[in-house]
């Protein structure tokens, strides 16, 4: 599954840059012409061309699932960031997410007869498959930050190994989404840099950050049933640890943080358990849409 | 430097030949209709008078993400809440760029947030109106962002070169905002009672702030006849106004809903469109700080920078102690 060939990370930890496949990669230079878009998937599986198996289908949920509930997370920062390039990064990462999202709700949705409206807006917290990380509060900028670091890092290695699934759609989403997330990386990295680097409180501030976000780092990387029935058309988490933890130390060694020796979570969010976050963030969410079920908007 | 414009003879050093020279040479551009420079000369007021504007523009781009901000979290569909990040991305886009020009004039954006926040500088009123209904999205779109469009086309032309410019791309990302709000409308006047319900409510609630966002009548807009002569300002505030409600009174039908003002008519003699009475008395209220979410958009605003002083100082900081590395390898490479 994972190309041969691969470096444990592609990262070139320096002070400006986290060397990328793509140097060009952008959130906001992919052209609509290069876009695959939710309503392109949508038509495919209703003309049969690309209908996922059930298995498939619920391994994409998790995958929207995560993305969605960033992009939720990411949304609440604009208009409230520290600085306004910072209310425009953000709302781009949350853009890109939200777009992930939609990609691989509406193809799990398509093995059920379901939008991603119907998924997003219809279902209860114990259906959502997200890992516990994505439902984090924002907290300060550094615990933003913190997340984004760990989320940005677990999906680029995801998202690079999953373009080679034997599911085609799942390989083009990813192929998509791989190019943003490695923004989304090289943005986390410059902060942790510049936060941990900066004064004596934006250090303590991002170390404390660090701390509140590791503990659902490993959830993340948990093998189930479900992907091992998946092989080649899935990515078995467990084979992303070794890079996201050589990436992710490299960065940290350079920012001269420690890797947070903090007790695991329990996790859970992939059967769909929860922390006490998701309820909030799912009434907010879905409040309108529940006022006018079956409305168009 | 403008173009078309004269050859200017070689300046002399005494500073009020200078002038003398400069305002010959800031003449000559506004009466060519062409552009004034960053660099060029220009007479302080007409500084003063484009730093204010440029300046309220930025602010109202900022404060103006707040309401609409409000609704992100709460799209009812998973298109309309990217759309409507998009959208609200766009307007802070807008500030830097808006910040940008006006600092060409000579102020810092720091200083420019200093005085938004400290109460000193001001931005459209319209935004001191609450967000209430999902349709809000759609009327500010259709109605806000209209009536900022009308204003802000013919700024493309604006006398001082950076702050055209920037219109000019403002523009057109505004003229999706309008499209795309309008369209939040047309689905909801296509949909269940209720929904239509909800949009007529919400444009009732923001068709006069919007008519108002052209400012007070040409007989009570003692700076505009300054403006015009200085061309930033094309048309007087009425005349926008009247092309306004003419867009939105066609526009409204195929809506299938209404203005809630039963006197706007196409004059026939004036060749203009008209519109009933409006309640100047909220406008200046508002103005003042009295309108329902002043406080809260200051606020926030407040917040906002206060809360992220922390983060812009990192940067800083480390932004210093990478250049004082990158000096001293040098240094030793010498």
């Amino acid at each position: 599954m994972i190309p041969t060939g691969s470096q444990p990370s592609q990262a070139r930890v320096g002070s400006l840059a986290v060397g990328a496949p793509e140097q060009s990669a952008s959130a906001t230079r992919i052209t609509p012409g290069n876009a695959l878009r939710p309503e392109d998937i949508a038509l495919a599986a209703a003309r049969g061309a690309a209908k996922p198996s059930q298995d498939v289908a619920e391994y994409a949920l998790r995958l929207g699932d995560d993305g969605l509930i960033l992009a939720q997370r990411l949304g609440h920062w604009i208009s409230r960031a520290p600085e306004l390039e910072e209310d425009v990064a953000l709302g781009n990462i949350g853009l890109d997410q939200l777009g992930h999202a939609r990609s691989f709700l509406t193809y799990a949705g398509s093995a059920w007869g379901k939008t991603e409206d119907d998924l997003a807006y219809f279902r209860r917290e114990h259906e959502f498959r997200s890992a516990h990380l994505f439902e984090q509060p924002n907290g300060d900028f550094a615990v933003t930050i913190a997340r984004q670091f760990v989320a940005s890092h677990y999906q680029f290695e995801l998202y690079r190994r999953l373009v080679h699934s034997t599911d085609e759609t799942l390989a083009a989403i990813a192929a998509k989404a791989v190019k943003e997330v490695d923004y989304h990386r090289d943005h986390s990295v410059q902060w942790v840099l510049r936060l941990a680097g900066g004064t004596d409180e934006s250090r303590r501030r991002m170390i404390a950050g660090l701390a509140l976000i590791w503990p659902y780092v490993g959830e993340l990387f948990v093998d189930d049933a479900l992907t091992a029935r998946l092989g080649d058309a899935a990515v078995v988490p467990s084979t992303l640890r070794a890079d996201f933890d050589a990436v992710t130390g490299a960065v940290l060694a350079e920012a001269e943080l420690d890797v947070p020796a903090v007790p695991p979570a329990v996790g859970g969010g992939r059967e769909g358990r929860h922390s006490e976050h998701l309820g909030p963030l799912l009434a907010e969410m879905q409040v309108l849409a529940r006022e006018f079920p079956g409305a168009s908007w | 430097m403008g173009q078309n414009v004269p050859d200017q003879a070689a300046r002399p050093a005494d500073a009020s030949d200078d002038d003398v020279a400069g305002e010959a040479y800031f003449d000559a551009v506004i009466a060519q209709d062409s552009r004034i420079e960053p660099r060029d000369w220009m007479p302080a007021a007409y500084r003063k008078t484009l730093l204010r504007q440029v300046s309220q523009h930025a602010h109202s781009e900022i404060i103006g993400m707040q309401p609409e901000a409000n609704w992100i979290t709460r799209a009812p569909s998973l298109k309309r809440k990217s759309i409507l990040m998009a959208k609200v991305q766009d307007e802070a886009g807008h500030g830097l760029y808006l910040y940008s020009a006006a600092e060409t004039l000579g102020m810092s954006r720091d200083e420019m947030t200093e005085q938004l926040i400290a109460g000193k500088a001001r931005y459209s009123s319209i935004f001191n109106y609450p967000t209430v209904s999902w349709a809000d999205m759609g009327a500010i779109g259709w109605l806000v962002d209209g009536a900022a469009i009308c204003n802000q086309v013919p700024l493309c032309r604006a006398s001082y070169g950076p702050y055209g410019r920037a219109m000019v791309r403002i523009c057109k990302e505004e003229s999706f905002h309008q499209r795309q709000g309008f369209e939040i409308l047309l689905e909801l006047a296509n949909g269940t009672p209720g929904q239509k319900q909800m949009a007529q409510d919400a444009i009732n609630r923001w068709y006069a702030p919007s008519l108002m966002m052209f400012g007070p009548p040409d007989d009570d807009s003692p700076n505009s006849k300054q403006s015009m002569a200085w061309n930033i300002k094309r048309f007087s505030n009425d005349e926008l106004r009247s092309r306004f409600v003419g867009m939105i009174a066609e526009q409204v039908k195929v809506l299938g809903l209404t203005l809630p003002d039963p006197e706007v008519r196409f004059n026939d003699e004036t060749q203009k469109w008209e519109h009933g009475p409006l309640d100047w008395d909220e406008f200046k209220d508002v103005l003042a700080g009295r309108g329902p979410c002043n406080a809260q958009r200051m606020e926030r605003r407040r917040a906002a920078h206060e809360d992220g002083a922390w983060v812009r100082e990192a940067a800083t900081a480390y932004q210093a102690k990478q250049a004082a590395k990158q000096r001293a390898r040098m240094e030793v490479a010498a």
